[in-house]
């Protein structure tokens, strides 16, 4: 919207029908890319449909002045959003707002108290021992991972989809040549490690006798598991505990096909990673992923690697899991401990991808749950009856008046209110699917308001038409004559309207945006309407004699407008004999 | 109605007009009082905020047999605070908890579901955390702020800096009406209250853009002419959008208070209520400043500058002038050149002035186009 200008060529003054069939067009257009869409009425927010709407807010970090920032929000949207349909809610959405909120919508049916506890807790990020990884489908029989995994430890090198590369430089630490026998089932990591008692690394091996029964059953889900699914793929992971193996799905490198896996007991946790970034190697031409560890983490690093990089594949690899799903299972050929690399077919995007991830693995931030609600389905529908209700009752009167005041006038008024109407209405509808716009409680609110901001517009013209007939003029002239004028007024006004809506959406969260987008468009709604709409249609009418002859019910009667034709009356004269109560 | 039309048409002509300039010095100083009655009341009794400013929970039973005091009593025997519990709608209960944790708001839907023999689906809740408020109330603030500074600047480029300054003073002034009213009538302070205070701006912009557009047209050769002074010319702006500001402020009153009324009647309190009435009471705030305060500023200031000093010197030597030679008569209009003295000795006592004058001002530009001195009516031809 511009300032006002002047001595614009006047729009629409010489071909209003062009105006006019061009707006029809595009209200035509738009009624029917609802119907193709299928969208017929507006997306519902989880106040008006019934649902769980949860507001976290990121906390800044001590020590992490800059840690809220796009990045780290739009990993944990992706974090959490993985979440909440991990609880097998269909549809829900996860938006950062503004700078450090995050608003998760959860459609009803849903149990909130649940959803709740999953969205705001820290996501899980574990690395994890590959025990057994297949094909993802349901594997016809099931057979027992130990046999699987006694291959001969030399085929594993360098055969592993994602190589791992970097020695770790100067630590002193790597291993001493590995001289474990690839016993079955991993259980050389025991003695792969001279000199360390990690209790972790005892528990590694699963097929502890003891354990045989849970084994089982990990066999079992195993041969079940179908990660093709996606129910199965979230849930199938669900309960599983650090210090238990899981099965767990995950994408191949390429990201075509998925992978089933048997992981052992988490080695390192994702808190134990203090940095990761994704890194160009310049001398190798391709995409890697750096890790540094804490100290204690490095430490536990290092042990899984030693153990690891004897195996056999697949059991060389290491599972990175988030939140249950394995993001990426490198292959170790090398111990490793404080620095490390992960070098594989990456693009940039997924180098980035993982590297957020695993610096981030312990969610990026750390969030509160600022407010909950829950709006039942029923109470929703009463609130969204009420505002329409609300709203009808308010366009009757604002109809009312104008009939009233403004009589034949009115018509124009009331056609351009309903050419707005179906404008909002189909913008509305087709924004849900496009950008996921939501029609909430405020926006209803934000919709009836702008049936006043939309009027006022009409009024600015109308009383400017009329001012021009009080001087005396005929009806076609003063509409051509307000016009410039009222449009420089309806300009500036849905200017600063416009301005209002803008610095409201932009600023606020949650609700408060409903109603900001809704009067941001119902503005600029406006000016498309009066300009293509409510002035030619003002044209054209202005030629038709119920108009231009000034009748009594037209609106524009001179009379009683105060103009009188012979255009040389004296004020005075006319002043006593009119208006005998003048002051 | 028709009563109405003519009344428009006696305020564009300037037949009829308040002297709204005239007078601006009482009205400044009701506006001070009620600032001062504004702010002693926030003082004094303060805000009363909603639990989405201080943490809590607020509960919806759309249906229950419940009565109010029972609720009271479960909310009490959970929590251990007072709740306060109003009824809705027909057989509904909306019982409203401060300071507790969500964690203890997870009981008490629970308690009350039990209690109240409800599904806990069927119960709407709403659980702040305490430091949403005050993330709410920042950015309230800083949208406050930011879109302060930018109508500023958009108002002082599309008009000039001293509209920009009296619309800012008007828009303060609406603020501090809005919030002097909550706080005097104690209505509870929630988002939607924040929104539509926020909304309010927009809107009573609008109106005050409305009749600073009209001045501006108005005033645009005052210095080519001996007759109006600024202050006048302002007069008559307000005035002749009188109708126009009216017919705004009444077609944006009644939706918001069919929302008021009518929806927020049906529903009891709710975020319907809460945006309509700060809106309601915002909007009434809003007209009233771009008439009374905003624009008589802007006279004020104006009438300071130079050209302007210089202007009214000039038409006040003129008229007096005009007074000492015709003084007895209005028929000395015909004897004078380009008619002033008469418009003033007549127009002067009933507050008149300024209407007349900008159609007379305007005509001067064309004098060849009026018929004898008195055509006003007619003259605003170009």
């Amino acid at each position: 919207m511009a300032a006002p200008k002047k001595g614009r060529p006047q729009g629409g003054q010489g071909r209003p029908g062009r105006s006019l069939a061009f707006i029809l067009i595009v209200m035509v257009a738009l009624t029917g890319g609802m119907f193709l869409s299928g969208h017929t009425t507006p997306r519902l927010g989880i106040d008006l449909a019934g649902g769980t709407s949860i507001t976290l807010q990121a906390k800044s970090q001590p020590g992490k002045p800059n840690a809220v920032n796009k990045a780290n929000m739009d990993t944990a949207v992706n974090i959490i959003e993985r979440r909440v349909n991990g609880l097998g809610v269909s549809e829900a959405e996860v938006q950062t707002q503004g700078d450090d909120n995050i608003v998760v919508n959860i459609p009803k049916g849903t149990n909130e108290k649940q959803a709740r506890e999953q969205v705001g807790s820290t996501a899980q990020l574990y690395f994890r021992p590959v025990l057994k990884q297949e094909v993802g489908a349901k594997s016809p029989d099931p057979s027992p991972s130990p046999s699987e995994s006694g291959k001969d430890k030399d085929s594993g090198k360098d055969d592993g989809k994602k190589d791992d590369g970097k020695k770790d430089e100067g630590s002193g630490e790597k291993a001493t040549d590995p001289s474990a026998s690839a016993t079955p089932q991993g259980r050389a990591v025991t003695d792969g490690l001279k000199d360390e008692k990690d209790p972790k690394a005892s528990e590694t091996p699963k097929p502890d006798p003891s354990a045989s029964a849970a084994a089982d059953k990990l066999n079992k889900d195993f041969a079940a598991l179908d990660c093709s699914n996606e129910k199965t793929r979230t849930k199938v992971s669900e309960n599983a505990k650090p210090e238990d193996p899981m099965v767990a799905c995950g994408k191949s490198s390429d990201g075509k096909t998925w992978l089933k896996y048997i992981l052992g007991p988490a080695a390192v946790e994702g808190k134990d990673v203090t940095q990761s970034k994704a890194v160009f190697d310049q001398q190798r031409g391709i995409w890697i992923v750096t890790l540094k560890f804490s100290d204690g983490g490095a430490k536990k690093f290092s042990d899984i690697t030693t153990k690891l990089k004897t195996q056999s594949p697949p059991m060389n690899q290491f599972g990175i899991v988030l939140d249950g799903d394995v993001v990426s299972a490198p292959s170790v050929s090398t111990t490793l401990d404080a620095n490390a690399e992960i070098s594989g077919s990456f693009t940039q995007q997924s180098a980035d991808d993982l590297a957020n991830i695993l610096s981030f693995g312990a969610l990026p931030l750390s969030f509160d749950v600022q407010s909950v609600q829950t709006v039942t389905a029923a109470m929703g529908g009463d609130q969204l009856e009420a505002g329409l209700i609300a709203g009808a009752i308010g366009l009757a009167l604002v109809i009312i008046y104008l009939v009233l005041y403004y009589r034949g006038l009115s018509l124009i008024a009331l056609l351009s209110l309903l050419a707005s109407a179906v404008l909002t209405y189909a913008l509305m509808t087709l924004l849900g699917p496009a950008i996921g716009f939501a029609l909430n409680l405020p926006a209803v609110c934000g919709a009836i308001v702008a049936i006043g901001i939309t009027a006022d517009s009409f009024i600015v013209y109308f009383e400017r038409v009329r001012d021009e007939v009080r001087e005396g003029r005929t009806l076609r002239p003063a509409v051509e004559r307000a016009w410039p004028r009222a449009r420089r007024t309806i300009l500036v006004s849905d200017f600063v309207s416009f301005l209002a809506a803008a610095v409201l959406y932009i600023v606020t969260v949650g609700k408060v945006q409903g109603f900001a987008f809704t009067l941001g468009l119902t503005t600029l709604l406006d000016v498309v309407v009066v300009f293509l709409f409510t002035k030619p249609l003002m044209t054209i009418l202005a030629r038709k004699k119920f108009f231009a002859n000034g009748h009594k019910w037209s609106g524009l009667d001179p009379k009683r407008l105060g103009a009188k034709p012979p255009l040389r009356r004296s004020r005075r004269a006319t002043a006593p004999v009119d208006h005998p109560k003048e002051a | 109605m028709s009563k109405l039309g003519n009344l428009g048409a006696r305020l564009y002509r300037g037949e009829v007009g308040y002297d709204f300039i005239g007078k601006r010095k009482m009205w400044y100083g009701v506006s001070i009082l009620i600032t001062i009655t504004a702010i002693v009341a926030l003082a004094v009794q303060g805000l009363n905020m909603g639990i989405e400013f201080k943490g809590g929970a607020v509960y919806t039973i759309p249906k229950t047999t419940a009565t109010a005091d029972q609720a009271r009593d479960v909310a009490k025997d959970v929590t251990g605070h007072e709740a306060i519990v109003q009824k809705v709608g027909k057989d509904g209960l909306r019982i409203q908890i401060g300071g507790i944790s969500p964690t203890q708001a997870d009981k008490v839907s629970e308690k009350l579901a039990d209690e109240f023999k409800v599904d806990v689906k069927d119960i709407n809740a709403e659980k702040v955390g305490p430091s949403w408020g005050e993330q709410i109330a920042k950015k309230a603030w800083t949208g406050l702020a930011v879109f302060l500074v930018l109508c500023v600047i958009y108002l002082a480029i599309a008009f000039e800096w001293r509209m920009a300054i009296a619309a800012l003073v008007a828009l303060i002034h609406d603020i501090t009406i809005t919030v002097g009213v909550y706080a005097l009538v104690g209505f509870e302070v929630t988002p939607g209250t924040v929104i539509g205070l926020l909304t309010i701006l927009g809107y009573s912009l609008y109106d005050t853009v409305v009749v600073f557009d009209s001045l501006k047209e108005q005033a645009k050769d005052i210095t080519k002419q001996t007759r109006w002074t600024y202050s006048e010319v302002a007069n008559r702006s307000i005035n002749s959008t009188l109708v126009r500001s009216i017919n705004t402020t009444v077609v944006a009153l009644l939706p918001v208070a069919g929302l008021l009324f009518i929806g927020g009647g049906v529903l009891g309190a709710g975020m319907l209520n809460d945006i309509s009435l700060s809106l309601f009471v915002g909007l009434a705030a809003g007209a009233y400043s771009s008439i009374f305060i905003a624009t008589p500023l802007v006279a004020d200031l104006k009438e300071r500058e130079p050209q302007m000093k210089a202007l009214k010197k000039r038409i006040l030597t003129k008229r007096a002038a005009a007074a000492a030679k015709g003084d007895s008569a209005e028929g000395g209009q015909t004897s004078f050149e380009k008619d002033e003295p008469q418009d003033t000795v007549e127009d002067d006592e009933d507050g008149e002035t300024a209407g007349a004058g900008s159609v007379v001002g305007q005509r001067r530009t064309q004098p060849q186009s009026r018929g004898r001195g008195r055509g006003r009516p007619s003259g605003k031809r170009r």
